[in-house]
């Protein structure tokens, strides 16, 4: 497939003897939106923390445009293209909104620049902070912020970074449904011109704003395809609601 | 006033004081013990900067004091041997000069070595050190270790660097003789300026998109990283300006005081600068300043009534310091400021009408 933006192959990741991702295969195409699911501890968080180079894996491949991401060093890998936001999101509270969005767009600055203090807004930033709709927020601190306009700050974030492949990592957990909604249609907007691949939990949310899925179970890949397919899939009914297992026993 | 403007003033107004009202009202000696805390306040400059800013935690600036101090020390030793050996290294046996101490005898050297061999070092054990990861706690001790090792190493060699006595006696400097009150006196305005240039060039870096930065990495190293900055170059480069500081701080501090020797700048000094910093308040560079003279003004005033006891007040006044202020004196100064504007009526945030209320009916 010469559309592959990311291209993973037979990875395997081992912690301690406990094996948490086992032969993993995935192709993310040019423009995707493609979402991760599976219940707990099924690998989908580790399968991003590869990626992003946060974990090595024991086996397998990850390349990214033609490039063979393991091995490469975190920001190595940022700077190849790549941005990621964490489950528990983590901005930098002392700065303002507008400083973290600064921080994020800069990395591509020379270092010397960096001397230089921060006069107007750069486009990049200013588009980003459009996006998330902080603006009236732009100055304070980002330690004031709600769980819910950080999510979409680290979001911005990663849109000021301008990467070609975001990878969202359970961005509505623990969102009151009026922020779910707002995410959602964040992400609408996100995917129209980024590929991104999201890593959810929430079955509502997957089905409102999910098209292409990728189902893992306990490492491995259960099923991939769209989401009445994936939704149809005796297996997967079988591994999130614990249906089946009287039946095969 | 706006806050930026009221900044200035208040830089303006401590450098009218520092540089007229000081040398026009101080005797010579107190001001020779003024020039000695602006010293060392330019070392705690540094640490502001490493700790307060960077979240460095180094408790072994004394080394890199030390090694400005020595060198600058070293290149004095030599000029006044005048072509023979410095007067300890006789006195220890030593026969021939050593290679270390040839490049010393050129001034230019010995003044750029003030900077560049704190910097070199700085930079060799940041990268080994930050590169691993190596942080917090850890990173405190193995700097306390480097400081105790340099300590038995300056003893241990005594030809080459003078032994637990250090380096002392200098007879000339730059032409000057060192112990007579217009030298001592110049060198209180070079330190003082010095002092004020390195501040203004601190606050200019913590105010740039690097100080940013080191405030990011300070708060969240591992999320840096996923905003392709590698934390392990900012940290190096920031501990390196750190320790440039300590360096001038120590190379100014020799004809200061007159002496560099390993008491001056082993463990117990090189905790006690972070005290004072802790003291003063590390999260502004202010107050890195502001503790470095006061504490080192408080120790001397109360070593003169009371020998013994300053260590207890000092150790007392720093867990006071971080159990119940943690941001020093600048950030009590903050709270009551923010408690003041809090009791104040807020000013009137758009007025209705005009303002009428001057006019009288």
């Amino acid at each position: 497939m010469s559309d592959a933006l990311l291209q993973i192959r037979g990875l395997k990741v081992v912690f301690d003897g406990f094996t948490a991702l086992d032969g993993v295969d995935l192709t993310v195409g040019h423009g995707e939106l493609r979402f991760l699911i599976g219940p707990n501890g099924a690998g989908k968080t580790t399968l991003i923390d590869v990626v992003t180079g946060l974990t090595r894996p024991a086996a397998g491949s990850v390349s990214f445009a033609g490039t063979e991401l393991t091995g490469r060093r975190e920001h190595r890998i940022v700077r190849l293209g790549i941005g990621r936001t964490f489950q528990t999101s983590v901005v930098f509270e002392e700065l303002t909104v507008l400083e973290n969005l600064d921080l994020a767009a800069g990395f591509r600055r020379p270092l010397p620049t960096l001397l230089l203090r921060r006069r107007g807004v750069p486009d990049a930033v200013a588009a980003a902070l459009d996006t998330i709709g902080l603006g009236a927020l732009a100055d304070r601190p980002a330690g004031v912020l709600s769980h819910g306009q950080r999510q979409w700050l680290e979001i911005g974030m990663l849109i000021a970074q301008r990467p070609r492949l975001l990878l969202l990592d359970e961005p509505v957990a623990g969102m009151g449904r009026g922020e779910r909604e707002r995410t959602g249609e964040l992400l609408t907007e996100i995917a129209r011109e980024h590929t991104v691949v999201v890593v959810e939990h929430d079955m509502e949310f997957l089905r409102r704003y999910a098209s292409q899925v990728t189902v893992l179970h306990e490492g491995r890949v259960l099923v991939e395809g769209d989401v009445a397919t994936v939704q149809a899939d005796p297996r997967v009914q079988e591994v999130y609601l614990g249906r089946g297992r009287e039946e095969a026993a | 006033m706006s806050p930026r403007l009221r900044g200035y003033a208040l830089f303006a107004a401590v450098g009218l004081l520092v540089l007229v009202v000081a040398p026009l009202t101080l005797p010579a000696f107190r001001l020779d013990e003024l020039a000695k805390y602006l010293c060392l306040a330019i070392a705690a400059l540094g640490i502001g900067l490493a700790w307060g800013q960077g979240g460095m935690l180094t408790l072994g600036q004394g080394v890199f004091f030390g090694l400005g101090g020595y060198a600058m020390a070293m290149y004095l030793k030599l000029h006044d041997a005048g072509g023979d050996l410095p007067d300890f290294m006789t006195w220890s046996g030593v026969e021939r000069l050593p290679a270390l101490w040839k490049p010393f005898a050129n001034p230019a050297v010995a003044v750029a070595a003030v900077v560049a061999v704190p910097v070199a070092a700085a930079v060799v054990l940041g990268a080994l050190v930050f590169r691993q990861r190596v942080r917090g706690a850890y990173f405190a001790i193995l700097t306390q270790a480097l400081a105790a090792a340099f300590v038995i190493l300056l003893v241990g060699r005594q030809g080459l660097t003078g032994g637990t006595n250090g380096l002392t006696n200098f007879y000339d400097f730059f032409g000057q003789d060192p112990e007579a009150e217009s030298t001592q006196r110049t060198m209180y305005f070079v330190t003082a300026t010095v002092l004020g240039a390195l501040y203004l060039a601190a606050r200019q870096l913590v105010r740039s998109r690097f100080g940013r930065l080191l405030v990011a990495v300070r708060d969240g190293e591992d999320r840096v990283r996923f905003l392709g900055y590698n934390p392990a170059t900012v940290k190096t480069v920031t501990f390196a300006v750190s320790a440039g500081m300590a360096g001038i701080a120590g190379a100014l501090f020799v004809p200061v005081v007159g002496i560099i020797s390993p008491s001056l700048l082993g463990v117990v000094p090189s905790l006690e600068l972070v005290v004072a910093v802790a003291v003063g308040g590390r999260y502004a560079l202010a107050g890195a300043v502001l503790g470095a003279v006061v504490m080192n003004y408080a120790k001397t005033s109360f070593s003169e009534q009371w020998a013994g006891g300053w260590l207890y007040l000092e150790g007392a006044l720093f867990i006071l310091v971080m159990t119940l202020a943690p941001k020093g004196a600048v950030g009590l100064y903050e709270q009551a400021r923010d408690a003041l504007a809090r009791r104040r009526p807020a000013p009137a945030p758009v007025p209705d009408r005009p303002k009428t209320e001057e006019v009288p009916a």
